[in-house]
């Protein structure tokens, strides 16, 4: 199997790793990097948990391959919280309930975090429409559109 | 200090789940060495296995072993299950396969991206045999076999009579009667089945990290499983669980193969288990077929019941099952006065998945049929569905109420529940609703339901699988007992262990609101440890996460165990101030007299000399701040001689008031809203117990609309990805608006009961009666789910044909 040298900037910091072609990029960010926030529902697309942030675009991370990071910048939810500070949106998620078990919730925040920077100002059908991308199965996704429909509500309020 | 029991205060969990710090079983790092597992699955519903061949794939480089089910002999015996039919399950196929996905053959291999190419070498030569997917044909006399030995597809039967059932139905003005059909499924929770085994050779021990939650008594399974004495079985399940609703419970013949596979390989395995092994061969709901009859009197009034409960268990029957059968056994009448009830009931077994726990077990099933008859009671006796609810609930005045089949319903007000739920959905204008949709062009339904909500099982209630007689001879079980832990350090900071296992529901939060309240320290210098390590936890059989149990009897162990540590503190402060215990209390982190607020010790030097000092304790006081409680209810008694059995400790009550509307031309059901009335008694955090109940009602939403393992007639799996097992998204989500009652329980010492499977339970047969009322018109009968756009469309269509033919 090919070994491929691999750099890429996750959340600001650089890796410089060697990868086998066929690894996938949600176990690269798990194993290779130890980035375990980042976690694996379905590993076909569909679950959105695994979801992080590359080059400003919301992806899946069991549908690229590592190789494909290379010389990219990424962010995943270890990056989201500032000097041991819950970002805006995290603490929504906190005040709303957002969460139960938190599996999915990682993905949830990537999402989030690259839809709220592109639209600044959805309703909660575009909110709901956003999230059909992810599946929860503890909270009925009731906490999770209140969260981000604060942190909407929050950002108009700060402009 | 601010009392925080009963606050919607925020949870402790939170902020570690919204960094990434969460500390799930594929997080929680290996030992040295450890190798990766990948399993080899049956492609067949039913066949022999003739040969495996595992030269090919053993010369890959970084493979470490090739196990099969044939090598796992000599370690293991079949697993032990509550039935007389002696049902061989291994958890791998020895020499013959049962069901897509039944394991085959284990690889052992540096990493999982080797082992899945080894297991594409591996030849497997099969001689099919005839499958068999449907429940009632499995009973026919010349059905396949599964399991010859048996001599019948059947794995327990049993009848039970309650009350004068006869005299109800020659008493009754009509009988009413149906056949109901509830699909498989499951609850897919977006974390799979996780492990990492180890065996110690010199020890005889094995060791097994998973997200395995219970119920405890599994482990005494799977030690038997193993051949080991239990305590040489060490169980330790991660902090952070991905999620469940039962079906994790199912994890444990995986453990036991794990287990036996590092025994077998030399080294630490781990198996994380992918989507697709999850929906075809972890563990599932149970698909039933009920034959429901009711003796009705004109006025809707039901004088009594008879079920045939046919549950397809899957290709073997395992623990907990047949638990779906009786887990709502006390409560088979639901929420209505019905003396009288007969049930026939059937475990058989299917070429199909093996089922097990899934959120509201047995409720669903129940209710389904249970309500759907309701409804079409009323639409027999052209009553209005809210009257001849009305007329068959349990009075407020009959609590505690013993049900036909030997239930104690603790506490409530359902009729108070039920008229709340109508107001909410404004019942009384609902013809102005029907017409308004059927201008535009949709058939408008509503639907009711209500329905008692069991918490907190009773271990016997199992037994009543086997007869009076069997019952007899073997050691009665009973109880629910759970324990907590409570410790205060030398410098007086609490930590509180418990055994519940959470998968999300804030056990956490909680536990450190009632010790904060029992002990006077703000929850947030409380240190929880939600681990459980059966080596080193107080735990017990029923310990574990399933039958909404933490807040009825998890909370209970934390409540009594923070009193236990409290009144130690307090006999330490009384010796040291001289002063009369009964005259302390506890306020702002220190004890202090009623009398003189001016006398009092703080709490931190009075668990500091348990420690420091410990020879200034009173006379005969241990050292140290460590105090277990075990609680259990004492109405958990074993069932009787009569098959009375009180199934669960408290039950809830759910009314629930759905509309919908319906598309003609594309069978499309679309929900307008879901109004729910929830009495689950004392609320210990409002803030969790919402979310908690809008949870389990999508998973019901999902049951009733979009969910089902399903298997073509030859037993082949077509659901095995997340393209095809339909889970409903956020669009999905209807207006649903929740209200509460409490009628605190009796029973436990904070007035709790469980909560968050009640609509999950409800939700399926609340939709079917609104889509049936929808389709009344067209003479529709709603017997099965879920209620896709093309089952509707064809039911729709078929009535159209029927009618068209009887004008012609």
């Amino acid at each position: 199997m090919t070994v491929h040298e691999v750099e890429v900037k996750i959340n600001g910091k650089t890796y410089k790793e060697e990868v086998e072609s066929r690894m996938l990029l949600s176990d690269f960010l798990r194993e290779t990097c130890g980035l375990t926030g980042t976690h694996v529902g379905c590993e076909h697309g569909v679950c959105g948990a695994c979801t992080v942030i590359v080059n400003d675009s919301a992806v899946r991370s069991c549908l690229m391959f590592a190789v494909q990071v290379d010389g990219q910048e990424m962010q995943t939810v270890e990056g989201l919280a500032q000097n041991g500070q819950l970002n805006p949106l995290q603490k929504n998620f906190v005040e709303c309930h957002g969460l139960q078990c938190g599996f999915c919730t990682p993905g949830i925040l990537m999402s989030t975090t690259d839809y709220l920077k592109k639209h600044s100002t959805p309703c909660k059908k575009d909110i709901q429409d956003m999230l059909s991308g992810h599946l929860c199965r503890c909270t009925g996704y009731d906490g999770i559109v209140k969260a981000i429909e604060k942190t909407v509500e929050d950002q108009k309020v700060n402009i | 200090m601010e009392k925080v029991i009963g606050k919607a205060v925020t949870r402790v969990e939170d902020t570690r789940l919204l960094t990434g710090q969460g500390k799930y079983i594929d997080d929680i790092g290996t030992p040295a060495n450890t190798a990766h597992i990948a399993i080899l699955r049956s492609t067949y519903p039913h066949a022999k296995i003739i040969s495996i061949d595992t030269s090919e794939a053993l010369n890959l480089r970084g493979v470490k072993g090739i196990v099969t089910g044939k090598d796992i002999l000599p370690f293991v015996q079949p697993f032990s299950v509550g039935v007389s039919a002696p049902v061989k399950y291994y958890p791998m196929a020895i020499d013959k396969v049962r069901y897509v996905g039944e394991p085959v053959a284990v690889v052992v291999a540096k990493n999982r991206y080797i082992a899945e190419d080894a297991l594409e070498k591996i030849k497997v030569v099969y001689e099919s045999l005839t499958p068999i997917v449907d429940i009632e044909k499995s009973l026919e006399e010349d059905a396949p076999l599964l399991h010859e030995h048996i001599g019948s597809n059947i794995a327990n039967h049993r009848t039970f009579h309650y009350g004068k059932v006869d005299e109800a139905f020659e008493e009754a003005d009509r009988i009413i009667k149906h056949k109901f059909h509830f699909p498989k499924y499951s609850a897919t929770p977006v974390e799979t089945y996780g492990m990492i085994a180890q065996y110690e050779e010199s020890s005889n021990q094995y060791t097994i990290h998973a997200n395995f939650h219970g119920p405890f008594v599994i482990q005494s399974v799977m030690a038997g499983a193993l051949k080991i004495p239990s305590n040489r079985l060490r169980i330790i399940v991660p902090k952070d669980i991905g999620g469940s609703y039962g079906i994790k419970a199912g994890t444990y013949p995986y453990m036991v193969l794990c287990a036996v596979v590092s025994r077998m390989v030399g080294c630490p395995v781990k198996w994380i288990e992918d989507r697709q092994e999850h929906l075809s061969a972890s563990s599932s709901g149970t698909d039933r077929v009920t034959y429901i009859e009711a003796a009705v009197k004109e006025d809707g009034k039901v004088l009594g019941l008879k079920m045939k409960l046919i549950d397809n268990v899957g290709a073997y029957i395992r623990a907990p099952e047949p638990a779906c059968l009786y887990r709502t056994h006390a409560n088979s009448t639901g929420a209505y006065d019905i003396p009288n009830l007969m049930i026939d009931a059937y475990a058989i077994m299917t070429n199909k998945l093996p089922t097990g726990l899934i959120r509201g077990y047995g409720g669903q099933e129940l209710y389904f049929p249970l309500e759907r008859i309701m409804q079409e009671i009323a639409h027999q006796l052209q009553l209005d569905p809210a009257d001849v609810l009305r007329r068959n609930l349990i009075k407020k005045e009959q609590f505690p109420y013993q049900t036909a089949s030997g239930g104690m319903y603790d506490s409530g007000d359902y009729e108070k529940g039920f008229e709340l739920a109508l107001e909410m959905g404004n019942y009384k204008e609902i013809e102005q609703k029907r017409e308004d949709a059927r201008q535009r062009g949709k058939l408008f339904g509503v639907g009711l339901a209500c329905i008692v909500e069991p918490s907190g099982s009773n271990m016997g209630y199992i037994t009543i699988a086997l007869t009076p007689e069997e019952r007899a001879s073997s050691l009665p079980k009973s109880g629910c007992a759970e324990a907590a832990t409570i410790s205060m350090d030398p410098m007086g900071c609490v930590n509180v262990r418990i055994s519940t296992t959470p998968s999300g529901q804030g056990h956490e939060t909680v536990t450190a609101q009632i010790v904060s309240d029992v002990l006077g320290i703000p929850r947030e210098q409380i240190n929880v440890v939600a681990e459980l390590d059966t080596s080193t936890s107080a735990w017990s059989i029923a310990s574990g996460s399933y039958s909404s149990r933490f807040a009825s009897l998890g909370s209970s162990a934390v409540f009594y165990a923070a009193h236990k540590v409290r009144k130690k503190l307090i006999k330490i402060a009384a010796y040291h101030l001289q002063a009369d215990e009964n005259d302390l209390t506890i306020e702002n982190g220190s004890i202090v007299s009623k009398k003189d607020p001016s006398i009092k010790y703080s709490l931190k030097r009075a668990a500091g000399s348990a420690h420091w000092n410990p020879l200034s304790l009173p006379d005969g006081m241990e050292p140290g701040i460590y105090e277990t409680y075990y609680y259990t209810a004492k109405v958990a008694e074993p069932p009787d001689e009569n098959d009375l059995v009180n199934s669960s400790v408290t039950y809830g009550f759910v009314a629930d008031m759905v509309t919908v509307e319906v598309d003609p031309d594309t069978g499309e059901v679309q929900i307008i809203d879901y109004f729910t009335v929830h009495d689950a008694g004392k609320l210990l955090n409002p803030l969790i117990v919402d979310g908690q109940i809008y949870g389990g009602l999508v998973h019901g939403l999902g049951g009733a609309m979009y969910e089902e393992l399903a298997y073509d007639d030859k037993g082949q799996f077509l659901t095995g990805s997340f393209m095809d097992y339909l889970c409903p998204t956020a669009p999905e989500i209807p207006n649903i608006t929740i209200k509460h009652i409490e009628t605190p329980s009796p029973l436990t010492p904070l007035g709790a009961k469980g909560l968050g499977e009640g609509n999950t339970m409800s939700a399926p047969a609340v939709i079917a009666n609104a889509v049936n009322d929808a389709l009344k018109l067209y003479g529709v009968m709603i017997d099965t789910l879920p209620l896709s756009p093309n089952r509707i469309w064809n039911l729709l269509n078929k009535a159209k044909e029927k009618r068209g033919a009887n004008q012609v």
